[in-house]
C-alpha cells in the first residue's frame, strides 16, 4: 500500500551507497522482500520505473525482486509452518499461540554495476 | 561487474532518526504522541477535546499532517493548539524525517506536549516510527468492532486505542466488549477508553494517563 512511500527510501539509499563508493550509474538493484510485508512486486515496480528517474545515478536501474518465504512458530508445539497457507493457526496442533519469524523483510540486497565494454 | 552487497533494511534509517527525536524530546521534557486512525474517526475533535481538558497545565502542539488543505490546522488553532499544518505531498503517512522537519517548523520551546496527526489511514503509519513516545490509534464506532482484525498492526503498535463516538452506539452494531478481546489478543499491554469526542464524556482517563506520562519523562 505505501510502495511509493518505501521506493523514495530505496532511491535514497542506494543514491547514497553509490556516492559512498565513487559510483554514477547503478544498473541493477536487488531488494529482498517478504511475503507478509505489505508490499506488491508490480506496483513496486510501477513505483521504482517512475521514482528511479528523479535521480541521474538510478535513472536506468533495473529493479529484481526476491520474494522471502513467510513462516511462523507454534508456541504450543514448538514447529514453523508456512504463514501464507495457514495464517495464525498452526496445521499440526491448531495452536493460536503463534508469531512470524520471517517474512517481514524489506531489505536492499545488493547493487550492480555492470562493466563498461 | 561489480557488485555491492548492502543487506540493508529499508526502515533502518527511519527508525535510527525516530530513536533520535524521542531521546531529544525526552531530554527536553517533551512528551509527543502520535495518533493514528482512519479518515473520519474523530481525530481532530478528540485533540481538541484533550487540548481543553490540558489547558492551564500543559502547552500543546499538533503537527497535522494530511494528503492536502489545512482546515485542521486551523480548527487546532481555534481551540487553543499552537499548530502547523504539513503536506505529505501524496505519501500516505508520516515518517520520521517528515516529523523532525515538521517540529522544526513549528518550534517546540515554547510547547510541553505534542501531537502528531498523522494521515487518515490505518495501514502505513503503523510501519513507520515517527519518534513519539506514545502511539494512540482511535477507533470509531462507525467504522465496526472488526477493524482490529482487518488491519491488525497500527492496533498492536499502539499503547492506547480510544473507541471514539461511543454516543452513537445504538445506531451501530458495534460490540464493545469484542473489539476490546480483539484488540487485546494482538497487544496484551494496550489500554482501552471509551469516549465521546462529541459530548465531551469519557476523557478522565486518558487525561490522567497523559499526565502521568509527562511526568515520568
Amino acid at each position: 500500500m505505501h510502495e511509493l512511500g518505501v521506493t523514495f527510501y530505496v532511491v535514497r539509499d542506494v543514491k547514497k551507497v553509490a556516492e559512498e563508493n565513487g559510483i554514477d550509474r547503478i544498473d541493477f538493484v536487488t531488494l529482498e522482500i517478504g511475503e507478509v510485508s505489505g508490499v506488491i512486486n508490480e506496483q513496486l515496480t510501477d513505483c521504482w520505473n517512475w521514482a528511479r528517474k528523479k535521480e541521474k545515478v538510478t535513472e536506468n536501474t533495473e529493479l529484481i525482486i526476491e520474494n522471502l518465504e513467510a513462516v511462523s512458530f507454534c508456541e504450543c508445539c514448538q514447529r514453523e509452518f508456512g504463514t501464507i497457507d495457514y495464517g495464525k493457526t498452526c496445521p499440526y496442533c491448531g495452536g493460536g499461540n503463534t508469531y512470524l519469524l520471517r517474512g517481514n523483510e524489506f531489505n536492499i540486497k545488493e547493487i550492480g554495476v555492470y562493466d563498461n565494454t | 561487474m561489480t557488485i555491492l552487497e548492502l543487506k540493508q533494511n529499508i526502515f533502518k534509517e527511519n527508525e535510527v532518526t525516530a530513536d533520535g527525536i524521542r531521546k531529544e524530546l525526552k531530554d527536553k521534557s517533551k512528551l509527543m504522541i502520535n495518533v493514528m486512525s482512519s479518515p473520519g474517526s474523530g481525530k481532530t475533535t478528540t485533540l481538541c477535546r484533550i487540548i481543553e481538558a490540558l489547558s492551564g497545565k500543559y502547552r500543546v502542539a499538533v503537527l497535522e499532517c494530511d494528503i492536502d488543505a489545512s482546515v485542521d490546522a486551523e480548527t487546532i488553532a481555534k481551540n487553543g493548539g499552537k499548530a502547523i499544518q504539513l503536506h505529505t505531498g501524496g505519501m500516505c503517512h508520516m515518517d520520521a524525517a517528515m516529523t523532525k522537519q515538521g517540529l522544526d517548523a513549528l518550534g517546540i520551546d515554547d510547547v510541553d506536549i505534542i501531537f502528531i496527526e498523522n494521515v487518515g489511514n490505518l495501514v502505513c503509519p503503523a510501519e513507520f516510527d515517527t519518534g513519539a513516545h506514545i502511539n494512540l490509534t482511535i477507533l470509531s464506532v462507525p467504522e465496526g468492532d472488526d477493524k482490529p482484525a482487518k488491519y491488525p498492526l497500527v492496533y498492536q503498535v499502539s499503547d492506547v486505542v480510544l473507541f471514539n463516538k461511543i454516543d452513537a452506539m445504538e445506531v451501530f452494531d458495534f460490540d464493545i466488549e469484542l473489539a476490546k478481546e480483539r484488540i487485546l489478543t494482538l497487544n496484551s499491554n494496550a489500554l482501552v477508553f471509551p469516549v465521546s469526542a462529541k459530548n465531551k464524556e469519557g476523557f478522565e482517563p486518558l487525561i490522567s494517563y497523559i499526565i502521568k506520562k509527562c511526568e515520568e519523562l
